[in-house]
This record gives structure tokens, sequence and C-alpha cells, in this order.
């Protein structure tokens, strides 16, 4: 029955669960990592989940096409945020010679 | 099954997994690796929904810009000796996959309360025929939407982009009167 609804048209309700997994599996790598560049990668996994409900609902909205939108500046304000993460880790990695997000406990010098 | 359908099916697992190697995989390169699939079936996803314009930025964006910018972090960052030992410990995996685990049940129970074949705002788009068709284009109603509706929201991301890129390339930038800072142990 779930396979034959695939026959011309996808529903929603398969975006929406695809999106979930993937969501889980992004806030998983966030908490479990050590590695500060592994858990920028984890929400980027979370983004990409939000963007995919996004864009399966802007399906239903042909003229103003809100949630495809939103989604673009979603992934602009990606791009600005790895880009500032990745500053801020090569400057922790010049100061404390690590990225290991638990050894990284003093603000100041 | 037609082929839409399994294609869609090969693209909707090659997301899952390799988005599940990318969270199991403890060497750095080899996820890397995994997420450049994750983010190539996330763009295959977009075409399946119609949202072309979006596919294409996915993979520019993302694949052509973020990718590469997390892969020059794993190589500044780690001391490289062999490109098969850049590898990452897992820690609080009983309080990961409590938290993710939870938060999928969550939204599970959620999407199930949904009856998503009638959906009151679907049925009404079907209607007065504001369904995307497979012979649409989006490019056209993005770029008079960013020009009217979301005119103010261009230009507050575009100022934004502009700060973020220069106070990036302001923070990574190595002091020129100090030399290289070292926090002594």
């Amino acid at each position: 029955m779930l396979i034959s609804a695939l026959l011309t048209e996808i529903p929603v309700y398969y975006y929406v669960v695809i999106s979930a997994i993937l969501f889980a599996f992004g806030l998983f790598a966030v908490i479990t990592r050590r590695n500060a560049v592994v858990a920028l990668m984890g929400i980027e996994l979370m983004l990409n989940a939000a963007n995919i409900n996004l864009v399966a609902f802007s399906q239903y909205d042909k003229t103003l096409l809100s949630g495809q939108m939103t989604a673009i500046f979603v992934i602009a304000l990606a791009a600005a945020e790895a880009a500032i993460g990745l500053a801020i880790v090569l400057n922790i990695y010049d100061r404390y010679r690590t990225v290991n997000l638990d050894e990284i406990d003093t603000m100041k010098e | 099954m037609s082929t839409y359908g399994f294609w869609f099916l090969v693209f909707a697992l090659l997301l899952v997994f390799s988005a599940l190697a990318v969270i199991s995989f403890r060497n750095i390169i080899y996820a890397a690796f995994c997420l450049l699939l994750t983010f190539f079936s996330v763009a295959a996803l977009y075409v399946f929904m119609r949202a072309d314009f979006l596919a294409v930025t996915q993979i520019v964006v993302y694949v052509g810009g973020i990718l590469i910018l997390l892969l020059f972090g794993v190589m500044l960052t780690n001391k490289i000796t062999s490109f098969f030992k850049i590898k990452t410990d897992i820690v609080n995996i009983g309080w990961g996959s409590f938290v993710a685990g939870g938060m999928l049940f969550l939204i599970a129970s959620i999407i199930r309360t949904v009856s998503f074949a009638n959906l009151p705002w679907a049925k009404n788009a079907e209607k007065t025929n504001n369904v995307l068709k497979d012979t649409d284009s989006t490019v056209q109603t993005i770029g008079v939407q960013l020009m009217t509706t979301n005119l103010l929201p261009l230009e507050i991301v575009s100022i934004l982009l502009t700060v973020a890129l220069l106070g990036a390339a302001y923070i990574a930038r190595r002091d020129p009167t100090k030399g290289r800072k070292t926090l002594s142990k």
C-alpha cells in the first residue's frame, strides 16, 4: 500500500518522515562528537532537514513559494554560519592546539 | 512501482544511509565525503519536489562551498600524520541516543496525529490550481518574490553575509605583531 502510493506523485508524508530522521541524526552528531568540525556537520544536517520540510510544503503554494523563499534564506545563513564557525574553530586551534569540545573550558588566558 | 517512485526510493534511502554513515564513521574525512552524498541526495529530493532552482542552489552552496570549507577546517585543525588517522572520539552515546531518539519519537508522534490525505489547505490549493506541476519552473517566481515581498529579508541577509564573511576573515587571520599565539599548558 505504501509503495503503490508512489505511482505518479510522492505524498508530503514521505518528505516529513525523511526530514524527521535526518534531524535526529544531526542532533545525535552534535551531541556525541568531540570534534568541533563534526559538530558543525551535524548542524548542517539539521538545517537540511528543516529545508526539506519547508520545500515539501511549498509545493502547495505555487504563486508565492513562501517555503522555498525561506529555504533560500536558510541556505544563505548556513553559509555564513559555516564561515564564522570555522574561523572560530581555527582560532581555538591556534590557541589550544585542540578542537575537542570538552577540552576547551577557559575563555581567557 | 513506477520509475518515478523507484528513483525517489533510491534517493531517499541514499539520503538516510549516507546520513547514518556521517554519524557513525569515526574517520572525519570519510564522514565529510558521506556528507557530500547526503547533500546530493537532498538536492535530488528537491528535484522531486519541483524546486529546480533550490536543487541547483543546494549543489552550488552546500557541495561547492560549505563542504569544501568544512574539509579545510578538518585539514587545518589536525596534525596530519596519515590521511586515515584523522579521527574523532564518539562520547555521550547514551545521552545522544536518548535525546535524538526522544526527539524522533516526539516528531513521529506528532506526524501520526496528522491525516495527510485531507489537509484543508492542500485541498484548497488543489481546488484553486495552486499546486506545482512537473512542467512549472520556480525561477521566475523566486526572482519576482525576492524583489517584491521578500525584498527586506534579502537586503538584511546580504548585509549579514558581508559582515559575516568580513568578520570570519578578521577572526581567522594571524596577528602579525604577536605571531602564533599558543596557550602555555
